[in-house]
Order: structure tokens, then sequence, then C-alpha cells
């Protein structure tokens, strides 16, 4: 049960250690992207009309790579594409993190509750995740952007509508497993000897729900960070001219006869960042399911 | 003693390793035609694998050495075909759980005549008439019917029937019987080791009989061979074994199986509901209902159907029944686990009954109550957090209700501890690492953390081997005399309940139908369940329990 040995084991796992790399990579470009910027002494903002031709098409090879531009440039304005894609991250992880961390609270405390409680709450609230499963969120996404006030910041509002609509599985995993463990004889012993159901459910239940959640959180952050590229993708998400991926694989999609490396760079930060998560939440889930681990041994 | 020259099978020094674990080391025995072999040992014994190994239905990983040889053929390496022929053939089995060893899509009697016409070429008609005649052998009174039933429509007993009328369907030379009625109430257990007994003597078969049950191997056995850490430590025919053992560990295997006094049935009478507790009553049930499930229009369950019982300060109260009883709702229910439907349910002036109905003043009320109450569970596996470590676990109580904390919560934990003989550093371990035995004491640590007037004892012992068993009942007397606390004390166990009890209250269908004091009812009870209860509970003694079996055999005939 020790700490140590799951360390061990997970560090014998090649694949989840690689994407435990790659997610740290990644953090540390988010956190340092002024810093690498300026290294290049660029940023993201800045349009360089000279290094684009009369159509707008960058100069030079794979989309104007240089020493100045290392990713080369965006079309049309010219931005430099490293600072883009490098404070893109900044967004991508701001927003996933974010949404996960409301959508795995919101998660827990209603699936948790739901199970214990159970009665009408647990019917109420079973049938608000049914209805959650099938709702039109994309159409919600637009309309409250034509809705709400240009002053609230969009980011925050794309956040917290990802995270309010990311909790349903998990609420529906945690919901399960407390109603398994509800009717476990020490659970019944703790209310024999008085304790009350908040102390219960932190005490006794929790505890037994802390790999689920660590493993649904991890599966759940590429989640919804892909669900934040299409929303900036399909122009609803992250404003312009704030860096993000989506947006930026969006437009992509229309110069990829002339310049493919405009859309290259950008997703393949996409694709490593999912691909990581992915890898370190299988990981994760090799080492801590006890039920999986009894099967292998 | 064996009647006959060759054995029916023999078993010479037989071995099985798992990877690298051996569970069996070098064990011998011989099954003689028509003959009841027992082959007796506690959990971990080798006793189920050394079955199994017969059969050659051990898993891939283990590793099979020595001999065994049916009829003088050899099995172990024999070719699966010719096993395929002997499984089921020559060698019928018999399940612990019958429940879970029939197909639950397919009804009794297509199983039946399946496994017949696996082995035989016969018609289906031919099968199907067969089948309703094992059925019959095997003591089922409507063959026909219950042929055609699905598992779930028939109760344990039946089940375990059927189980058998499939196992002698081709008339084997032997019959495995692993632990064939341990999963069964003790009244439906005398029917079936007699109906055992009978095949043995009608059909000549002969039985290896797999157990940990001494009084089933009194009940039962010819011969005995009993098994400790996968080696045969001793070898005897019943009678010597029991009167004389040689080994120590069978010496203590005996002793330690708990003792019923010799019975006395009287005429039944109105048996009389003895139940002015002498003391002052610390607990009070006054025609106490229990009902499951019921909401809206729909009707419920009764559990418990008019009961009233009373438990003074400082007495031990024996609460006996079968499965279905309703003796664990009425515990579950004096712990206000449960609402209780009606009547008046009062511990030590606090109405119980009312407090589990209402929602959030009852809480109130219970939780005052629940600091003078303990309760230990049947599986000590479950009932004790398996992320806590086991001072955390005993810790829980006492943070709930003192206010003790730090070192002289810690020093409270390793009194308790003591108190149940287990070393102060098992505090920091978890309850995986401990034995089944060393878990119960955790929980009655647990249970007494807060000096409780009323203990509530919910089968502690049923989970644990023998010896164990024993352990834990001294300990529990001990505690119980030191601390004078009360007890309900609920067990399906009639001698188990014997060690510990002032009175015994015998529960059957939701009600009490007898109750007074130990001696009383264990040895001359006057209801007639209770009589038929006593009668079919085997005792660890050959000689006294062929007098209980002709008991329990004159009162199946009367009516």
């Amino acid at each position: 049960m020790g700490g140590q040995q799951y360390l061990r084991q997970f560090l014998a796992d090649r694949w989840a250690l690689a994407g435990a790399g790659t997610v740290i990579a990644f953090l540390l470009i988010a956190l340092l992207a002024p810093v690498l910027t300026a290294l290049s002494g660029q940023d993201p903002y800045t349009y360089h009309l000279d290094a684009l031709d009369d159509t707008g098409r960058p100069l030079g090879f794979g989309g104007g790579i240089s020493t100045e531009h290392w990713f080369g440039v965006e079309p049309l304005t010219g931005r430099d594409l490293f600072a883009i894609v490098v404070h893109g991250a900044r967004t991508s992880l701001l927003v996933g993190l974010a949404a996960t961390t409301i959508a795995v609270v919101i998660g827990v405390v209603v699936g948790i509750t739901a199970g214990f409680f159970g009665g009408w709450y647990d019917r109420l609230l079973s049938r608000v995740i049914d209805v959650l499963y099938g709702f039109p969120f994309l159409v919600l996404m637009i309309a409250l952007g034509a809705i709400v006030s240009a002053r609230f910041p969009r980011t925050w509002l794309v956040i917290i509508v990802i995270g309010a609509f990311g909790w349903p599985t998990i609420a529906r995993v945690v919901r399960g497993q407390t109603l398994s463990l509800k009717s476990r004889t020490f659970v019944m012993a703790s209310t024999a000897m008085g304790a009350g159901s908040v102390q219960v459910l932190t005490r006794q239940i929790l505890p037994h729900l802390s790999v689920t959640i660590i493993v649904y959180t991890t599966i759940l952050i590429p989640g919804l960070i892909t669900t934040e590229a299409a929303l900036s993708f399909l122009g609803v998400g992250v404003p312009a001219p704030t860096p993000s991926w989506g947006r930026s694989i969006g437009e992509g999609i229309g110069w990829v006869q002339t310049d493919p490396m405009f859309l290259i760079f950008p997703g393949a930060a996409l694709f490593l960042i999912t691909l990581a998560f992915n890898l370190v939440g299988d990981g994760l889930r090799d080492v801590l399911d006890p039920r999986k681990g009894a099967a292998v041994r | 003693m064996s009647t006959s020259s060759t054995p029916v099978l023999s078993v010479d020094t037989l071995t099985v390793d798992f990877e690298t674990v051996s569970a069996v080391r070098g064990a011998t025995f011989e099954v003689a035609h028509g003959q009841v072999t027992a082959l007796v040992g506690e959990s971990g014994s080798g006793k189920s694998v050394s079955a199994t190994a017969v059969l050659g239905l051990l898993p891939g990983n283990a590793r099979v050495g020595g001999s065994v040889r049916l009829n003088g053929e050899e099995l172990i390496g024999a070719n699966p075909a010719r096993l395929r022929q002997v499984r089921g053939g020559e060698i019928g089995t018999v399940f612990q759980e019958p429940m879970s060893a029939l197909n639950p899509v397919l009804t009794v009697g297509a199983q039946i005549a399946e496994a017949i016409r696996t082995h035989r070429t016969l018609t289906r008609r031919e099968a199907w008439e067969r089948t309703e005649h094992l059925m019959a052998t095997a003591g089922l009174s409507e063959p026909a019917r219950i042929a055609g039933s699905y598992p779930h429509e028939l109760s344990g007993g039946q089940l375990q029937r059927a189980m058998i009328a499939m196992a002698i369907s081709c008339d084997p030379v032997l019959l495995i019987a692993d632990e064939p009625t341990t999963a069964l109430d003790v009244t439906v257990q005398a029917g079936i080791l007699q109906l055992l007994r009978e095949l043995g003597e009608r059909l000549g078969t002969a039985i290896l009989l797999i157990t940990h049950d001494m009084g089933v191997v009194a009940d039962l056995a010819h011969d005995v061979v009993v098994m400790k850490d996968g080696e045969v430590v001793e070898k005897a025919p019943v009678l010597p074994l029991f009167a004389q053992p040689a080994h120590p560990y069978t010496k203590n295997l005996l002793q330690a199986v708990p003792r019923l006094p010799e019975l006395e049935l009287g005429e039944t009478a109105k048996a009389p509901m003895d139940d002015e507790g002498a003391r002052e009553a610390l607990v009070s049930f006054r025609n106490v209902v229990v009902e499951y499930g019921g909401r809206g229009r729909r009707d419920g369950v009764r559990a418990v159907q008019g009961v009233d019982l009373q438990i003074g300060a400082g007495e031990v109260l024996g609460l006996v029944g079968e499965s279905g009883s309703g003796k664990t709702t009425v515990g579950r229910a004096l712990a206000g686990l449960i609402p209780v439907t009606s009547g008046e349910l009062e511990v030590d002036g606090v109405d119980v009954a009312r407090a589990s109905r209402t929602t959030i003043r009852g809480t109130r009320l219970l939780r005052g109550l629940r600091s003078r109450m303990g309760i230990v569970f049947q599986d000590p596996a479950s009932s004790l957090n398996p992320r806590h470590s086991v001072g955390s676990g005993i810790a829980e109580p006492l943070t709930l209700h003192t206010a003790l904390r730090g070192p002289a919560l810690r020093k409270r934990i390793v009194e308790l501890l003591e108190s149940v003989h287990l070393a102060a550093d098992f505090a920091d371990r978890y309850p995986h690492e401990l034995s089944g035995g060393q878990r119960q004491r955790v929980a009655i640590a647990r249970a007494l953390a807060l000096d409780p007037a009323l203990l509530i004892a919910d089968e502690p012992t049923s989970a644990l081997d023998v010896s164990v068993q024993m352990a834990v009942l001294h300990l529990l007397k001990d505690l119980q005399s030191r601390l004078g606390f009360a007890c309900l004390f609920i067990s399906h166990d009639l001698a188990v309940i014997g060690q510990l009890a002032d009175r015994v209250a015998v529960m059957h269908h939701g009600k009490v139908v007898e109750q007074g004091s130990t001696a009383q009812v264990l040895g001359a009870p006057r209801n007639a369940y209770t009589q038929r209860l006593l009668a079919a509970a085997p005792v660890a003694d050959p000689i006294h329990q062929r007098r209980r079996r002709e008991a329990w055999q004159s009162l199946a005939r009367t009516p």
C-alpha cells in the first residue's frame, strides 16, 4: 500500500513516464512563456508584414521559418508562430485545469451526496445528469457568447461553461462507488459508533474514492483541453487576440495547401498534450486501481 | 476397521505447489468402498486443494506430484479425455454453495439430464425419467415439479439435494462432498447428512467428505484424516479419534469445539416466556415489528413480527435462530441502524423506536446513546476500514465522543489493544496485515473503547476457525465479567451461545418462540421448533451424536 511502491510501479511504465515528462515540459513552457519568447525576441501580438509576400503568404521555407521566427509566422498578419504556440499552451492548460477543477468538485460533491443520501435527492440529481448528457452544449455556448455582457472575461466564461458540463461522468462513477461503499459493514460500524453523515462521508467513504477521483481527473483534463480547442476552432471559445491552439488550427485549415506548417505546429502541440495526459491517466489507473492489480497478480 | 480390502481411492504422498507456496505436502490417505472418510482441517490446511487435485481441476499454475489411484487406475497425468470421463462418471462431486454451483438460467432438471447425457447415450425422454428417479432417490418429495424449477425458485436444502442427485447420476464409485452443508441451516444440514449416510449404505458409494466441522465428522464419518498446513497429522477411525486423539493438534481442535449439554426432550408445551430479567432491564423490546421495503402502497417484508425481549444490566442474552429468522434485524434495530415499524424499544431510558423513525431529532438522541453501545459485526475483514490503521480505527469512537487527543488518546488505544491481548505496535498496522482472529480482537477493542453499557455482537465468531473462535469467545467472556457490560449475543450456533449467554432467546420466522435460562433452553427445550433445532445440531462426539441423531429422527417422524 506504500506510496513508494506505487511510485516504483509507475516509473516502470515507460509510456506513462514519457507522458508525465511531456506534461511537465508543457507546464514549464506555459509558466515560462514570456521568458521563452523573449529568447527569440518575439511576442504573439506584433505584426510582421515584412515577412509576408503580397498575397499574405509567409516568405521562405516552411512558412517563414528563420532564426528570428523559429516556427515561422502566421499568414496574413505575420505574427510569430512560436510565440503563439507557446502562449497558446498557457490558454489551453489554464482552461483545461480550471475547468477540470470545477467539474471534479461538482462531480464529486454531487456523486457522493446522491449515492449516500439516496431517495428523492438522488433521483433528482440522476435526472439532471441524464439531461446534461443530452444537452446541446455547443448551441448554449454560442448563445451565451451573444448574451453575456462583453465585460465578462471570455476565457472565464469558457472555463465555467466547460466545467459546468464536464462533471456528469465523474458524478456517475462516484455515485456508483458510494452506493456500494455505503452498504459495506465498516460504514455501518461507523454509524453505529455515533458518527454523523459528514464524518462518515469524509472519514470512511472519501478515502476510498481518492483513486477513482485521481484517475478520472487525469483523464478528464485532456478531454476538456480538446473541448476548449473545439470551441475556439468554431470561433466561440477564447476570443482573439489571445493565442489559442484551437483557433490557430481553425485558421490553419484554410491555408493547408499553401502553408501546411501553420496547421502542423499548433496541431502537434494539441496532439502531444492530449496524448501525454491520457498516457499518465492510463498509467495511474494501472498502478492505483486495486481490482486491476489483483487481476494481474 | 475398513470393511473391504482394496480401497476405492488411494492417495499416496500427494504434493501440490503453487509457485512459491506448497499447499499440500505429502498427503496419504484412502477411501474404502461404502465408507465415509472425512478430511478435516482449518482454513489453509490443504483439504480442499487435495480434493480438487483428485478431480484434476487445479489451476494451471499448480504443480502436482505423488499418486492418486481410483480403483487402481492412476489419475495424475492421465489424459484429459479420460479425466473428463472420470469426473461426473466414476467420481461425483457436491459443492459448498448449491446456489452458485447450478446455472441460474436453466431448470434444475435440464442440468441433471445434461449431466446424464454427457456420460451415457440415452434419449431425452429416458434421461428425463432417470432425472426424476434420481431426485426421488435424493429425497425430494415432488421430483417432477422440482425438476422443472429454476434454481432461484428452490430452497438451499432442495438445491443441495438436486446437486446430490446430479452427483450420483452416473452411479459413481466415489462421491466427493466439499463442505456440503456449510452454507445450510442446521435443520437442513441434518437432512442432507442423513441422505449422504443412506447413499453410502444403500449404493455402496465411497464418500470423501471435506469439512471443518467436527460435529459433521462425528455424525457421518467412519474414518477421519486430520490435515494441518498441507500435511496429514493424524488418521484414525472415528471412535478412537474422538475418544483418544493422538496428535496434539487434533486434541486442540476437539477441545476448541464448543459443547452442548446432553439433550432432554420432554413433552412439547407452551414454552414459558421467562423474560422478566431478574435485574433492572437495560434494554426492553415490547411487541417490536420491523418491516423492510414497504413504501407507498407496496407491502413490506415483515422481518420481525412482535418481539418481546429484556436484557438486564450486565446480562448476556443469547439470540439464536436460523437464517431469515430476524435475529440480525433485531440487533440492528437495537443499534438504531434500521427504523422500527411499530412497538416499543427502549435502551437505558432512550426511546430507540421513535428515534429511529425521526430523522433529525432522532439522530441526536441516538448519538448520545451510541456512546454507551458497542457493536461487533460478523466479518471483521469488512467491518474495519481497510484504509485506516488499527490505531485510527480504534480511535474513531474516542474522537467522536470524548476529548481525548494526542498522547492521551494513544495511551488509551494501547490500553484497549492490551485488553484484547494484542501488542501496542498493532496500532500502526493495517487490517489486511492481520489474521481473522486478530481483526476480530481489534473490532472488539473498538466496540469497548467507550466502556459501553451494552455490547451487540452479531455472529462475531462465525467467520473464524474453531480454534480461533474459542480464543475470541474466551476473551469476550473474560472482558464481560471484568467490565460488566450487558450483551446481546447473536448467533446461529447453539453451542457458541451456550458458552457465553446467561439467558437464551430462540427466534423463528420473526418471532421469539422460546426464552429462558441457558441451561433450560439448551438442555431441556419445551418448544417444538427449539427441540428440532437442538436435535439437529451435531456435536463433536460420535456416541453422543448418535443419540441426538435418533432424537432428531424421531422428531422428524412426528410432524
